[in-house]
């Protein structure tokens, strides 16, 4: 048996089985090692799979050797390898944080089971990104799912409960208007594979049952990407979850339903039926506008960092859904490239908060008065994600909001290019209130014996920091891999 | 095509609104994951009705039988049914913690015991510092 032909399976079944296994062991070191053995295993294996792909093109797998369309395909083409290694590895830099962190948030006898649920939701993102079956998609999304409503209820305040409830409500219903999406298409054309679909769609796109599907799918998938009138789980969702799991979701989760929308759209329907013959453009650029602007208002009146930088994860999938929204290949480069800036933006934000918790024990602005005197390199931290997060030059926020200007002007629009800009300066104004609090206020007495955060904190934290600006300034990786994807969404490339 | 040609989908349609009703208009934490289990059941009914042929069998091959039924839908179902067990599974447990920590299950309380700090007997984590 040759190991190489068989990393997709591997790449999803090393973390799903370490799952178990960690709950098995009851040992909360056992459990650890195990898992980060398969995380970062997972990453080393999506590391191969993106080098293999840009070699050889697109790969197709097999499930039991049951070849598709009948059986379950797993296919890792530029977009989905691109994904693989995002989440992966972000979760490889977030696990050996969550150790050191977990110790001050969670009880101890709960540490096994959030290493085993960690798994569970990142072999549940990894599947949802390399599955080329429909519904094996949805049964991906609901491991990953379920096990992040868990996460986030194991947060210390009692509103993170209530936080989890209403995901759990809003995830479900997004989930179940996916199944009845996936159904329809499946009583249209009787496949599930979703490259089979994309080939028998295309004489009956106008059908009524089909259109009936894509409104279904696209309020589903909408709610899991948390959209802008959608979104209304997520800004407690991250701030009341443990630190580490606020880091990671925020990270990875929508940005891999991000994907299923990209996937469903360009793979399965097509780009003509959606954007030729319905409306979907102005749709999605309207909503687009409305997210970056409604949420970066709403995240300058915050008073809980957290809180202000989950509405700010809002606008910036604004930025994500303008970018789909213009429907050419600039376009969706600016989106997918934004999709991986944004993640280790927000990944390094939040972890960095979650030092703050540990220095100071919370992270209300009204707590983090002159807390760069105490924690300097942290503040620096948030300050230098805050400024990716603008799209200052020199920093990864930078690269994805000069495509998204770049394919504004390529539509002619140059009314949004004002919009973007003015968008931004919104957040200047949420970053601005960290950076008066922290910089230039007396710090508080009670926070005179509290120390710069613990290298196990720091050294992660900092390497997504580091990834932020070193994709502001070398974006061969980023830019390369997104056009790559792009073309291939739109079929300009094989 | 007249209104009963059709009246699996009429029914499916009905319990998905109903069930989507009952989550958005019930304040009570319980009785939405009912509503939230009536509007997942629903969908196994749009697979299911459709996988069925009238004097169809199992799709087993033999000589005697030419008519087969769909089975992939009642997989598919099978894998949906065990999805919708662990949402609601995991949904009341979430319910009980939430009775233990609020000591309500009614959505209106628990927003008036949040937006009010004073309220809450343990306090924010902030507070306990």
């Amino acid at each position: 048996m040759n190991v190489a032909e068989h990393l997709p399976a591997l790449q999803i079944v090393l973390p799903l089985a370490s799952a178990p296994l960690a709950v098995l062991l009851r040992d909360r070191l056992a459990a650890f090692v195990l898992v980060l053995a398969a995380t970062w295993a997972a990453f080393a294996i999506s590391i191969l799979l993106w080098l293999q792909v840009g070699e050889t093109g697109p790969m197709s797998y097999a499930i039991g050797s049951w070849p598709p369309p009948w059986g379950i395909e797993y296919r890792v083409d530029a977009l989905s390898s691109l994904l693989l290694m995002l989440v992966s590895g972000i979760a490889a830099v977030v696990l050996p944080y969550s150790r050191s962190s977990i110790e001050r948030e969670i009880r101890p006898e709960k540490h096994t089971l959030f290493y085993a649920l960690f798994a569970l939701c990142l072999s549940g993102l990894l599947g949802i990104t390399i599955t080329g079956d429909a519904f094996n998609l949805f049964v991906f999304l609901e491991i990953s799912s379920l096990s992040s409503y868990a996460l986030i209820a194991l947060g210390k305040d009692r509103r993170s409960l209530t936080a989890s409830y209403q995901y759990l409500i809003m995830g479900t219903i997004g989930a179940t208007f996916i199944v009845i999406g996936v159904g329809l298409l499946y009583l249209k054309t009787g496949t599930l594979n979703l490259a089979d679909l994309g080939v028998r769609l295309q004489a009956m796109t106008s059908h009524r049952p089909v259109l009936a599907a894509l409104a279904f799918l696209t309020v589903g998938i909408s709610l899991k990407l948390a959209m802008f009138p959608l979104h209304q789980w997520l800004p407690n969702a991250y701030a009341y979850a443990p630190s580490a799991v606020s880091a990671f979701l925020a990270a990875t989760a929508t940005k891999v339903s991000v994907y299923a929308l990209l996937r469903f759209y360009f793979s399965v329907f097509g780009e003509t039926a959606i954007f030729q013959r319905l409306p979907m453009e102005d749709l999605m650029l309207v909503l687009a506008l409305a997210g970056m602007f409604v949420a970066s208002t709403v995240a300058i009146f915050q008073d809980n960092l957290k809180r202000l930088f989950a509405y700010s994860s809002v606008a910036q999938i604004g930025y994500i859904v303008l970018g789909i929204s213009f429907d050419s290949v600039t376009g969706l480069t600016a989106t997918i490239v934004h999709l991986v800036n944004h993640a280790v933006t927000k990944g390094g934000l939040f972890l960095l908060l979650g030092a703050v918790i540990a220095g100071i024990g919370g992270v209300t602005l009204a707590r983090a008065h002159g807390l760069a005197r105490v924690m300097p390199l942290t503040s620096f931290g948030i300050v230098l994600c805050g400024l990716s997060l603008i799209g200052v030059p020199g920093t990864a926020g930078f690269v994805s909001k000069w495509y998204l200007i770049l394919a504004a002007l390529e539509k002619g629009q140059w009314w949004l290019v004002f919009l973007i800009v003015l968008s931004s300066l919104l957040a200047v104004a949420y970053v601005w209130r960290f950076v008066e609090v922290a910089y230039f206020r007396a710090p508080r007495a009670d926070l005179a014996g509290v120390r710069e955060a613990p290298l196990a904190l720091a050294i992660p934290a900092w390497i997504l920091v580091g990834a932020t600006l070193w994709f502001g300034v070398d974006t061969s990786l980023t830019v390369g891999s997104a056009s790559r994807a792009a073309a291939q969404l739109l079929g300009a490339a094989p | 095509m007249n209104f009963f040609s059709h009246y699996d989908y009429w029914v499916m349609l009905f319990l998905a609104m109903s069930g989507l009703f009952i989550v958005i208009a019930r304040g009570n934490l319980i009785k939405k994951l009912v509503g939230l289990a009536i509007l997942q059941t629903s969908v196994y009914l749009l697979y299911l009705a459709p996988g069925k042929i009238v004097g169809g069998t199992a799709p087993i091959v033999d000589a005697a039988f030419t008519v087969y039924s769909n089975p992939l839908p009642q997989v598919l179902i099978l894998t949906a049914i065990v999805v919708g067990v662990a949402t609601l599974a995991l949904g009341l447990a979430l319910v009980v913690r939430i009775r233990e920590e609020y000591g309500t299950i009614e959505e209106d309380e628990i927003l008036r015991l949040d937006a009010d700090p004073a309220d809450q007997p343990s306090g924010p984590p902030e507070a306990q510092r």
